[in-house]
């Protein structure tokens, strides 16, 4: 009885990750128990080992495994390039692209009058400090009304450093249709047009 | 229970993996909570932000029940984020809808009011009009100022202050010493309540305007804002209002 509590258990959390629900949580443990010698144990060490070694680095925000996180620590990127981003999982998005070779700074949420999230509660303050040292800062955040408050909130305070403030572009992505675009992101391409 | 309505977008919270809980400020129904299915998906965000224009169709099984959204898109004011200033405005619209207007109560005549206000930020020099739609709440909320004559004797000429206790005008001679304790009336706020053309607006006009309407507002709001202030865009977007135009 006390071993299916703890199989119940793993499910249970399990079910708390984001995208699993109780059915898929247990689907999920069920493929875990099937394959428990090449993937369950190396997972559970794997998840062990990340627990204990898992930090935010000091400079950027990033998840990594030491104080410095290994894009701060690699001398190729440039420094004076800094794009600000709202979570992990959008550095992780700009450096799937590969095409920045910049540094990153992880603000960790976006302002919000709503949950109480005012600037303090975000790494701005440490963006400023960090700023001093940059050419230019690009506000990668979402342009949603919060990342977009956020972002002209950091223009606002970085005015007057000195250093060049610029945004992402936005238009028409690619392998995007225009008959399937929102009148608000037509309006947003067609000022952002460039010669051709 | 249903109803079709059109409504302006105020917030919008995840609701479990896929939903969001969705509140806008409708034309016939006030504002109204809802819970839109696959509201926080790629495909919905764009037009779930505040601000936003909504055809909205609404189900519940019971009246008081938080029931479900049908969305679609009516005007995106997607531009409005591209401006800092017009942005400004937008979280303060909605903040103060927010905080200000009981669920389910309908103010049809606030809802045209916003919707215009917002359709005019979009552009330039919106600043009285937005100080007019602050008098236009405060009437909603019960708080309706009288500028019309003096409180005192009735006239209607030489209207400079405002009492903060009562809304309504007073003239420089009934003020007499009691004048340093009421607030200036400027001639853009008169204006606005008679609903007279404005002609040129001077920036310490709008800066005694908007400290008439911010002292009602926190009057009226005085028990729901124990915990918290106005919204803290309101601050900054009248600061910015005063000192641009």
């Amino acid at each position: 009885m006390g071993e299916a509590r703890d199989i119940e258990d793993l499910i249970d959390l399990m079910a708390r990750l984001p995208g699993l629900g109780p059915r898929s949580a247990r689907r999920a443990v069920l493929a875990l128990l099937k394959k428990r010698g090449p993937l369950m144990a190396p997972l559970a060490q794997a998840m062990a080992h990340v627990a204990l070694t898992a930090r935010d680095c000091l400079t950027c925000g990033n998840v990594g495994t030491a104080d410095t996180c290994a894009i701060c620590a690699n001398p190729a990127r440039d420094t004076g390039e800094i794009c600000v981003v709202e979570d992990v999982a959008d550095l992780w998005a700009m450096e799937r692209g590969g095409a920045f070779k910049g540094r990153y700074h992880v603000l960790g949420g976006t302002l919000s009058a709503l949950d109480g999230v005012s600037p303090d509660d975000l790494r701005i303050p440490a963006l400023v400090r960090r700023a001093a040292g940059a050419r230019e800062v690009i506000l990668a955040l979402n342009a949603t009304v919060e990342g977009q408050t956020t972002a002209h909130y950091i223009a606002e305070a970085l005015e007057g450093s000195g250093v060049q403030v610029t945004t992402l572009a936005q238009g028409v992505p690619v392998g995007g249709e225009l008959d399937y675009l929102d009148d608000g992101t037509i309006g947003a391409a067609l000022r952002a047009r460039r010669q051709f | 229970m249903d109803w079709q309505d059109q409504g302006i977008v105020l917030s919008v919270r995840p609701h479990g993996e896929n939903a969001a809980i969705l509140e806008v400020f409708t034309a016939e129904h006030g504002r109204h909570l809802g819970v839109v299915r696959g509201g926080i998906s790629r495909k919905m965000t764009p037009f779930l932000q505040p601000g936003n224009d909504l055809a909205l169709s609404w189900r519940a099984r019971l009246e008081d029940h938080l029931g479900v959204f049908v969305a679609e898109p009516e005007r995106l004011r997607s531009a409005l984020m591209a401006d800092r200033l017009a942005l400004l405005g937008l979280n303060t619209v909605t903040g103060l809808l927010r905080l200000a207007l009981a669920e389910r109560d309908p103010h049809p005549d606030l809802w045209w009011a916003s919707r215009a206000l917002l359709d005019q930020m979009q552009g330039q020099g919106w600043a009285a009009a937005y100080l007019g739609w602050e008098l236009g709440l405060l009437a909603e909320l019960g708080f309706s100022l009288d500028l019309s004559c003096c409180a005192v004797t009735g006239t209607v000429a030489d209207l400079v202050y405002v009492s903060p206790k009562t809304g309504r005008a007073v003239s420089r001679g009934a003020a007499g010493e009691w004048a340093e304790r009421l607030l200036p009336l400027p001639l853009v706020l008169r204006r606005l309540a008679s609903a007279e053309a404005l002609g040129p607006v001077e920036a310490i006009e709008l800066a005694q305007g908007f400290a008439i309407t911010g002292h009602f507002l926190e009057k009226a709001l005085g028990p729901v804002l124990v915990r918290r202030g106005l919204p803290d865009a309101r601050a900054a977007l009248v600061g910015r209002l005063c000192k641009g135009v």
